[in-house]
């Protein structure tokens, strides 16, 4: 037993783009990635549109073979050999709840897929009944299993989702951005069920989300993500009140703040421009080019992530 | 808890008395919900209330269920020749019949008249309806069959194998269809017709030939439409999760991509029915199509062209079934498509 769960080392994923007749040009979507994520711990993934969070995700479950780097889990390093016992260890639920759930088949067959690929009962008595468990963990009745995905909101098809993710008893789940496509008050009641789910089943989660206060409440630890890279990772609360990367600094700005008199007194930092596109990534370091604190030497070569304070690292040349 | 209402005996109000509190059992049994509608049945639905497809549907039952049916009770067959029967129009009879019906026999009315060599003509084309039904039937499975198959593994493996598989679709698609169908078929029925073999035998040579070439061409459009279909299903987050749960591209493909598909196939399908049965009439009618003296609708119709002022029925009436046949086909083809996909409708 290892003391990380899951851990994942320079992972790469390079989507090749045709530029050209018979040309193609990289697309870096994650350039050089690490971390780990701990058990029962959830690791917070923040960052804005296009910037790769998703494709992470994806690509430490192998939906996508990484282009490079390891994905290790449970101290075992994931290839052809392990794959098949890693698909029913680490599952994933996705962000829109309407292309996530076959149109064609019932919510009990949705929610035995897992079942019926990895063979996970002995008789169809067995199927059922565990169908009903999970269906009842996340809050959908019996009678409602044998209707079509079509036939529930938004929120309870989020759930029936979650439940697919529970289906092969995973210990790892890739949350990607689960609740940004529901409204507020669902989005709580879901975050909730989360984080029952995390105590009762000991589940460890990479939570991807574009919500800060959203990640800040379900995370353990954050990191903050630009353009394929780890900027800045740390405890959610010390990367709250103690952030040193300017991208972070400037994202944590931008969270609005329920009260008129502190939001008027805080300042925004409005960033510069553009992203740059990924087909075309600034030399050094990728945020140089928005940067306010940006120096030559932030040009000449990409910073690494380098511990700032215990548990908390950041990437960048002018701390 | 029962709390008894007076009444007022003036009022025209109901008697609130009469009324008995629901029990929880009850109340639930108001929620219980409407009934669950799968994909299939809310098309079906639609379909039967489009009037001109349910027309058109009974219209091609009718005519089928009497191509299968009369051939099997008709007191003629569609060989039988009577010398002195030749060219009788709609319930004529010849002399020798007259005198048997004179004698208190009873004689079946040619109810389409005759032909040239005295067969009955209402038989012949009846048995050639079921020639072109059974060519659009049989041709519509190979199309199906064979296009699903490219085209879900075209979509589904992409990149190089893809660009390969449709290139190859492309050029078939550019060659011209009716000079190869002739080509083709010409060939094959040489080749085939040498064969002693009981099925071809049975069917004839020209049959098979027709079979083949329509395996060999006609998939093409199904195999595109396919392909095109997986392209945007393979997108969705379904078959990602499906591959996450750790699925076979087999199970993918039969279990999230086909389903989603049907109904591009079943519209497809229906579109091609009636184009198989026009190219066949087609082949038939230059003379490339079935063999003598089994006829098809497209013989029947050349063969009348020949007595044409003289006897326009026997023209009339093969024609008027291929009309029919090919019309209801396309027009039920369109009520599938709308029943099917109703953002395509205009």
């Amino acid at each position: 037993m290892s003391e990380n769960l899951l851990e994942v080392k320079n992972l790469k994923e390079y989507f090749p783009i045709n530029t050209g007749f018979l040309r193609t040009t990289p697309l870096k979507a994650v350039d050089d990635v690490s971390f780990t994520i701990g058990r029962g711990e959830t690791l917070g993934l923040v960052g804005e549109s296009g910037c790769g969070k998703s494709t992470v995700g994806r690509t430490i479950l192998h939906l996508y073979k990484p282009t490079a780097g390891q994905v290790i889990f449970d101290g075992k390093l994931v290839g052809p050999d392990t794959i098949k016992e890693y698909r029913r260890r680490a599952q994933i639920v996705f962000q829109d709840p309407y292309s996530s759930l076959n149109p064609r088949l019932t919510v009990a067959d949705i929610v035995g897929e897992p079942l019926d690929v990895n063979k996970l009962y002995k008789s169809k008595k067995e199927r059922s009944e565990r169908i009903l468990e999970l269906l009842g963990t996340v809050g959908i009745s019996s009678e409602q299993m044998t209707r079509y995905a079509h036939e529930f909101s938004g929120g309870q098809r989020q759930r029936i989702g979650i439940a697919r993710a529970l289906a092969s008893r995973p210990e790892f789940i890739v949350c990607d951005e689960p609740v940004s496509a529901l409204d507020v008050s669902i989005q709580a009641q879901v975050i909730n069920m989360f984080e029952d789910l995390q105590r009762q089943f000991g589940l460890s989660y990479l939570f991807i989300a574009h919500d800060l206060s959203v990640v800040k409440h379900i995370s353990n630890r954050i990191a903050v993500m630009y353009l394929g890279h780890i900027v800045e990772i740390a405890e959610a609360n010390e990367l709250y009140h103690h952030a040193v990367h300017p991208y972070t600094i400037s994202l944590l700005s931008a969270v609005p703040v329920p009260d008129p008199e502190r939001a008027r007194a805080s300042q925004r930092i409005v960033l510069e421009g553009d992203v740059p596109s990924p087909l075309h990534m600034p030399s050094g370091c990728p945020f140089r080019t928005r940067c306010s604190r940006a120096t030559d030497k932030c040009a000449e070569s990409c910073p690494q992530l380098a511990e700032v304070a215990p548990g908390h690292m950041a990437a960048c040349h002018n701390l | 808890m029962e709390k008894t209402v007076k009444k007022n005996p003036l009022s025209f109000q109901i008697d609130p008395n009469l009324f008995q509190r629901a029990s929880d059992e009850e109340k639930a049994q108001i929620v219980t919900q409407r009934e669950s509608v799968s994909f299939m049945r809310d098309a079906m639905r639609r379909l039967v209330h489009n009037r001109m497809a349910m027309v058109c549907l009974v219209i091609l039952v009718v005519i089928t269920l009497v191509a299968i049916i009369v051939p099997m009770v008709y007191p003629y067959t569609y060989t039988q020749q009577d010398v002195t029967a030749k060219y009788l129009s709609p319930f004529e009879y010849s002399a020798k019949e007259q005198a048997r019906i004179a004698a208190g026999q009873k004689v079946f009315p040619h109810i389409m008249g005759t032909d040239n060599l005295g067969r009955d003509y209402a038989i012949r084309v009846i048995y050639g309806t079921r020639i072109s039904l059974m060519v659009g039937f049989i041709s519509a499975l190979i199309v199906v069959f064979i296009g699903i198959l490219y085209g879900a593994v075209s979509g589904y493996f992409g990149g190089k194998v893809d660009l390969i598989m449709m290139r190859i679709v492309d050029i078939i698609y550019s060659l011209p269809d009716v000079l190869i169908v002739i080509l083709l078929s010409v060939a094959i029925k040489d080749v085939i017709s040498t064969s002693k073999s009981d099925l071809i035998v049975r069917l004839g040579a020209g049959m098979i030939s027709i079979f083949i070439v329509f395996g060999l061409l006609y998939w093409v459009g199904m195999a595109r439409q396919v392909r095109g279909q997986i392209l945007s299903i393979k997108e969705q987050e379904y078959v990602l999760a499906s591959k996450a749960a750790g699925a076979s591209a087999m199970h993918i493909i039969l279990k999230h991509m086909i389903p989603n598909c049907i109904s591009v196939i079943i519209i497809t399908a229906a579109m091609q029915i009636p184009s198989a049965i026009f190219t066949e009439s087609f082949l038939s009618f230059v003379g490339m199509g079935v063999s003598i003296p089994m006829p098809s609708l497209g013989s029947l119709a050349s063969d009348a062209r020949s007595g044409l002022v003289s006897y326009p029925y026997m023209l009339l009436f093969p024609a008027l079934t291929i009309f029919l046949i090919v019309l209801s086909f396309n027009l039920l083809g369109n009520g599938l498509r709308d029943a099917f996909d109703p953002k395509l409708r205009s």
